[in-house]
């Protein structure tokens, strides 16, 4: 009996010379196939005595095993070759920029009242509203601005034509008219935030002839300057994200309260650039007071029983504050540029709960 | 208002600095705007005495001065060839920076000398350009004292900010009293009896007034034998100090008084007045030559004092130059009277004079204190001019402004938010002027106070809660949380609020940047989007360009994508959420979202094909707008019968039944070119008011989701229709073929061309269809495909392309 170490080896020899798939499969017929050599070795099995049929055929059953073996190993390599050469002929420039795909920004006005919003609401107030063009008892007369007040006159007020009977058409120069026509429609307790545009007739530097401003209202039987002190501090340390922000609150003057004040907020003004914190300095950012009776009166609710206070600030101002905005003229001149540098992603939407400001 | 620090000490009896006094008069309502010290740089400098002068020895210019400083002798090497020993001059140590010039000055050897400081001119003091020797000041000047004292620059000038209703703080002496209340001192007494008069004045004084109040009260009075020249050093440095310039003593004594006690006055040199005076109105078309140079034509209301010949002075507002003072007046005529603040204020404003007494009139002049100004007039003319003073002469009476007041002590605490003891409240109004009626005792009794002359604002008890809190200090109210209504936050904002942010949010996702634009545009501009109601104009615009109110956001959009355009950016996207406007009652104000997108909607890109923005990108922001108003945007019905502004053939309204919610297209070519926009623009608005609001549900909860466990089939038909169809008619009648079984209808060709007949086109969809409990069979397909086509052909007079 002839050994079948030779014939291994040989095909061994074969299976790692294949160079493809199709050179393996032919060897794979010749070896294994029904006219393959080992089925030929096989074949003649029957000749032998079976003592030696045995032996033989365990030593063939072995050869062909490995062969098979390596024919899968073999397989399995030639495979992985090709795939790794398909991968790389599919090689791109990954470098390549993207298809374009744009997001649009929301303006700061839009953002700053949505933080406005967000604040205020957690302290009760919610939002209401009223039409840009007003009447002069609703803008000036209920606000205690009589007939002869500098600011009814021609320079700063916009007007518009009369109407048919008689009423004299402005722009509102504030929010204010907002709080008249809440106290008309809603019986005490009232706490509103009123956000809106507003106009006044001067353009220079520091002045734009629309602008928005917001307005806050509380009436009630209780709320006295405390409350209204506690109140704006809050709100000045959440909105601009200053956890001890100074507030001072100064005796000042507006027809539509009594007492009155200003609020400052602390701030180091240092080579033309503004930052806000304890530092010594102070910056004017809004006007309020306790509501006047007679404002009281004039919309229908009793002075001796009810009270509260009121205050109103610019939205751009505190915006320009806020966000290091040098220009307001900048606000609405929707300068591309400038509304994608200053403005906010649409999924920026404020709340308290994950952070004002991201 | 401005004043100085020893001109507030002589109504102010005070140790304070300062730094407290600003303090207290911002705290006060006073607010501080600014505190100009020239003292302080000037500090450093002090007279010194050249003991010794010698001759340098190694510069024949130059001289080694010993100079006594006040607190020792220091070697100075000085140039001046005024040195000399003996000379009383003003002395900068080392380490002084040197106003004239900014230089440090340092200790040096000057050609071999020591030498520690420096004797000034001038012009290194910054005080004028004189530079040829140093300064002499007179022998007697005390050696070591500050130079500022001597030249009268150490009087610290303080400006306030005066809010309209402190009339009475127009004057020094007024803010020394409300400093006084504050504990900063006390009000210095005023001594001053009256002058007696030694003569009869002769000059007389009528009203001839329809209204009366235009000036209830003038007084006048003769001063004869008077000497007009310049005023004394004190007077000229402290009008100076505060931006004022001294002219001549009659008239600086006027200035001085309007800012020491807020009690403008006028001098009339009577050798120049015709006669009497006469009080009365301006007739049309009378002019007057004001003091300022400036000549005023008046109207009608405007209060005048003339005499026989002319108009002399314009009341409360300005004096006239005819009969004003000069160096050559010796016999005048002072005039204390009281103007109505309205009637100054209205005649200011008209002529745009702004006078420091029409600043005092318009906000009220104290009419408790007519004769004391007069008093105070003459005392002061008399005593810098000399003369003797005549009668006063009194036309009118003052108007009653006595009034009393009650304050509950508890008011303070309920609505200032702070407990002032009652005797504290009392201490604050007497110290404040206000006279003591009644103290009050107990919880209900109140404090009753008679209101001062000087106080026209205190009105009422919230008006003496204030004056109690101003005095005890905003910063004392301690700061209260406000309660919460309710344990949780309560929605904010109305469902129509929420959705405006919501579109808002929505369109900015879309690449569309959000813009804030003017509420109003040019007239002729907004002709151009459509009809303007006339009532919409403003009738005192602050330009052409911004005199009405806009009809639609559009225009001012549009204007913006051009100026982008104009500075290189000409693709872009922009919309804004804000106020349209129909009419000008309060509901003629439509909220609108209005977006506009012009140029490249894809740019140049290596892997996609770019192409131009077209109506489509504006139907589908519009759409998506809509929906994020929650509006029905699968029932819109879209009709071709946009605006004007909008391309008639390729532009489309969105409605709802009879409700048109908004339109969407490209823009109108001849707007487009209007406002100079090159290329294509496309654009939408949606009404947000109209968007119908989405019906309450009972609950939170969504509807039931039913999934069916079969596979959905799609099939394609292709239709051939006449090019005039609407693809949406078609789309219509296939999905209404059956409502149970079709999902969904997606049109994905239209083609025209060969092939197609002229003035048809072919449309292509593919339906796909939903088994809900079985296996579609062919014959079930068979079946629903054939009603597919007959509600398309019904619908559109279709035939089905093979």
């Amino acid at each position: 009996m002839d050994s079948l170490d030779g014939l291994k080896a040989e095909l061994l020899a074969a299976v790692t010379a294949a160079a493809d798939g199709a050179a393996l499969e032919e060897f794979r017929v010749a070896a294994l196939g029904k006219k393959g050599r080992i089925t030929g070795l096989m074949k003649q099995l029957g000749s032998l005595d079976p003592e030696a049929r045995k032996e033989r055929g365990a030593a063939l059953n072995q050869l062909k095993d490995d062969i098979a073996a390596a024919l899968d190993a073999r397989q399995t390599a030639l495979r992985a070759a090709a795939l790794a050469a398909r991968l790389e002929a599919e090689r791109i420039d990954v470098s390549l920029p993207i298809r374009p795909e744009v997001t649009g920004r929301i303006h700061p006005i839009s953002q700053t009242i949505d933080e406005l919003t967000a604040i205020f609401a957690d302290m009760g107030f919610s939002v209401a509203q009223g039409p840009d063009i007003e009447d002069d008892f609703n803008n000036f007369t209920a606000l205690n601005i009589p007939p002869e007040h500098p600011a009814r006159q021609m320079h700063d007020t916009f007007y518009l034509p009369d109407a048919a009977d008689g009423t004299k058409r402005v722009l509102r120069t504030h929010t204010s008219p907002v709080q008249v026509r809440t106290m008309r429609s809603v019986k005490p307790p009232i706490r509103i935030i009123a956000p809106g545009r507003t106009f006044r007739s001067d353009y220079d530097m520091t002045h734009t002839p629309m602008f928005h401003q917001v307005e806050g209202l509380v009436i009630d039987e209780a709320t006295h300057m405390g409350h209204l002190k506690g109140c704006l501090i809050e709100f000045c340390r959440a909105f601009f994200d200053v956890d001890d922000l100074p507030v001072r609150f100064r005796p000042s003057f507006f027809p539509f309260t009594e007492p009155s004040a200003e609020v400052d907020i602390g701030c180091a003004r240092e080579r033309g650039t503004l930052k806000l914190g304890n530092y010594g300095d102070w910056l004017e950012i809004l006007g309020c007071g306790m509501v006047h009776p007679k404002v009281l009166e004039m919309s229908g609710i009793d002075s001796t029983r009810y009270q509260g206070f009121a205050f109103g600030m610019g939205i751009e101002r505190i915006a320009m504050l806020k966000y290091g905005i040098p220009d307001l003229r900048t606000f609405f001149e929707a300068d591309l540029r400038w509304l994608k540098h200053y403005g906010f992603v649409p999924l920026d939407v404020p709340n308290l709960a994950q952070g004002l400001t991201r | 208002m401005k004043f100085t620090l020893s001109w507030l000490k002589d109504h102010l009896e005070t140790a304070a600095d300062l730094d407290t006094m600003s303090r207290t008069l911002t705290a006060l309502g006073l607010e501080v705007d600014s505190i100009t010290d020239r003292g302080t740089a000037l500090a450093p400098f002090v007279v010194a005495r050249i003991v010794s002068a010698e001759k340098h020895p190694d510069a024949d210019r130059l001289q080694v001065c010993r100079v006594d400083t006040g607190s020792g002798i220091v070697q100075v090497v000085c140039g001046a060839p005024n040195a000399r020993a003996g000379l009383v001059g003003v002395f900068a140590p080392t380490g002084t920076v040197i106003p004239g010039t900014g230089d440090l000055l340092k200790a040096g050897v000057i050609r071999g000398v020591a030498s520690n400081g420096m004797l000034c001119s001038e012009r290194e003091m910054g005080l004028s350009d004189e530079h040829h020797g140093i300064i002499e000041l007179p022998e007697a000047t005390p050696i070591g004292v500050p130079f500022a004292s001597v030249v009268g620059a150490d009087d610290p000038v303080i400006e306030i900010g005066l809010t309209p209703d402190r009339a009475d703080c127009a004057g020094v002496r007024g803010i020394a009293r409300d400093l006084a209340a504050a504990g900063l001192g006390s009000l210095k007494p005023v001594a001053a009896p009256p002058v007696a008069a030694t003569f009869t004045s002769a000059t007389g004084v009528r009203f001839d007034l329809p209204d009366p109040a235009a000036c209830p009260l003038f007084l006048g009075r003769q001063i004869r034998g008077v000497t007009n020249g310049p005023s004394p050093r004190w007077l000229r440095d402290r009008l100076t100090a505060i931006g004022l310039r001294p002219i001549s003593a009659l008239v600086d004594i006027t200035n001085y008084l309007t800012f020491d006690q807020a009690r403008p006055l006028h001098v009339f040199d009577r050798a120049r007045l015709d006669g009497d005076l006469v009080v009365r109105f301006a007739r049309p078309g009378e002019t007057l030559k004001a003091l300022n140079g400036k000549e005023y034509r008046l109207d009608d209301g405007m209060t005048v004092i003339a005499d026989a010949t002319a108009i002399q002075s314009l009341g409360g507002v300005i004096g006239g130059e005819a009969s004003g003072c000069s160096e050559a007046t010796t016999d005048v005529f002072v005039e204390c009277a009281l103007f109505d603040p309205i009637r100054t204020a209205t005649t200011g404003r008209k002529l745009m004079v702004d006078s420091d007494a029409r600043y005092r009139f318009e906000r009220g002049v104290d009419p408790g204190a007519i004769g004391e100004g007069i008093e105070a007039a003459t005392r002061l003319i008399v005593a810098l001019c000399g003369g003797e003073a005549g009668s006063v002469v009194v036309t009118g009476a003052p108007p009653a402004w006595q009034r009393t007041l009650s304050l509950r002590p508890d008011r303070v605490l309920s609505l200032g938010g702070v407990d002032v003891a009652r005797a504290e409240q009392v201490r604050i109004l007497n110290a404040l002027g206000f006279t003591i009626i009644e103290e009050g005792s107990g919880p209900a009794g109140s404090i009753t106070v008679a209101v001062p002359s000087w106080r026209g604002d205190v009105q009422g008890e919230a008006d003496l809660v204030e004056e109690v809190l101003r005095v005890w200090g905003y910063d004392a109210i301690p700061s209260v949380p406000l309660t919460r209504p309710t344990a949780l936050t309560r929605p904010a904002v109305t469902p129509s609020q929420r959705r405006a942010d919501f579109v808002r949010r929505t369109l900015a996702a879309r690449g569309l940047d959000e813009a804030v634009t003017w509420s109003f545009m040019a007239a002729e501009r907004a002709a151009l989007l459509g009809p303007v109601d006339p009532e919409l104009r403003l009738v005192n615009p602050i330009s052409a360009d911004l005199d009405v109110m806009r009809p639609s956001i559009l225009g001012n959009l549009l204007a913006a994508a051009g100026r982008n355009a104009d500075r290189g950016i000409p693709d872009l996207g922009l919309f804004e959420i804000g106020p349209a406007y129909r009419n000008a009652t309060p509901t003629g104000q439509d909220l609108v979202a209005c977006g506009v997108r012009t140029g490249a909607a894809i740019p140049r890109h290596w892997a996609v094909a770019n192409r131009v923005v077209d109506t489509f990108d504006a139907k589908a922001d519009a759409l998506a707008a809509l929906e994020a108003a929650g509006g029905p945007s699968a029932n819109v019905q879209i009709s071709a019968d946009a605006p004007d502004r909008y391309h008639p053939g390729r532009s489309g309204s969105l409605r709802l039944g009879a409700t048109v919610l908004g339109w969407f297209g490209e823009i109108h070519p001849s707007l487009r070119l209007a406002l100079g926009l090159k290329g294509v623009v496309v654009g939408f608005e949606i009404l947000l008011n109209a968007v119908p609001q989405p019906r309450k549900k009972p609950g939170t909860a969504k509807p039931a989701l039913t999934l069916s466990a079969f596979q959905p089939v799609s099939r394609d038909f292709a239709f051939v229709v006449d090019r005039g169809v609407d693809a949406d008619r078609l789309i219509r009648a296939a999905r209404g073929a059956d409502k149970s079984l079709i999902r969904d209808v997606a049109l994905f060709d239209v083609y025209q061309g060969p092939g197609v007949a002229e003035g048809r086109k072919s449309l292509a969809i593919a339906v796909t269809l939903q088994p809900a409990d079985k296996v579609l069979t062919d014959a079930d397909l068979e079946a629903v495909s054939g009603r597919i086509v007959a509600a398309v052909i019904k619908a559109t007079g279709a035939t089905l392309r093979t």
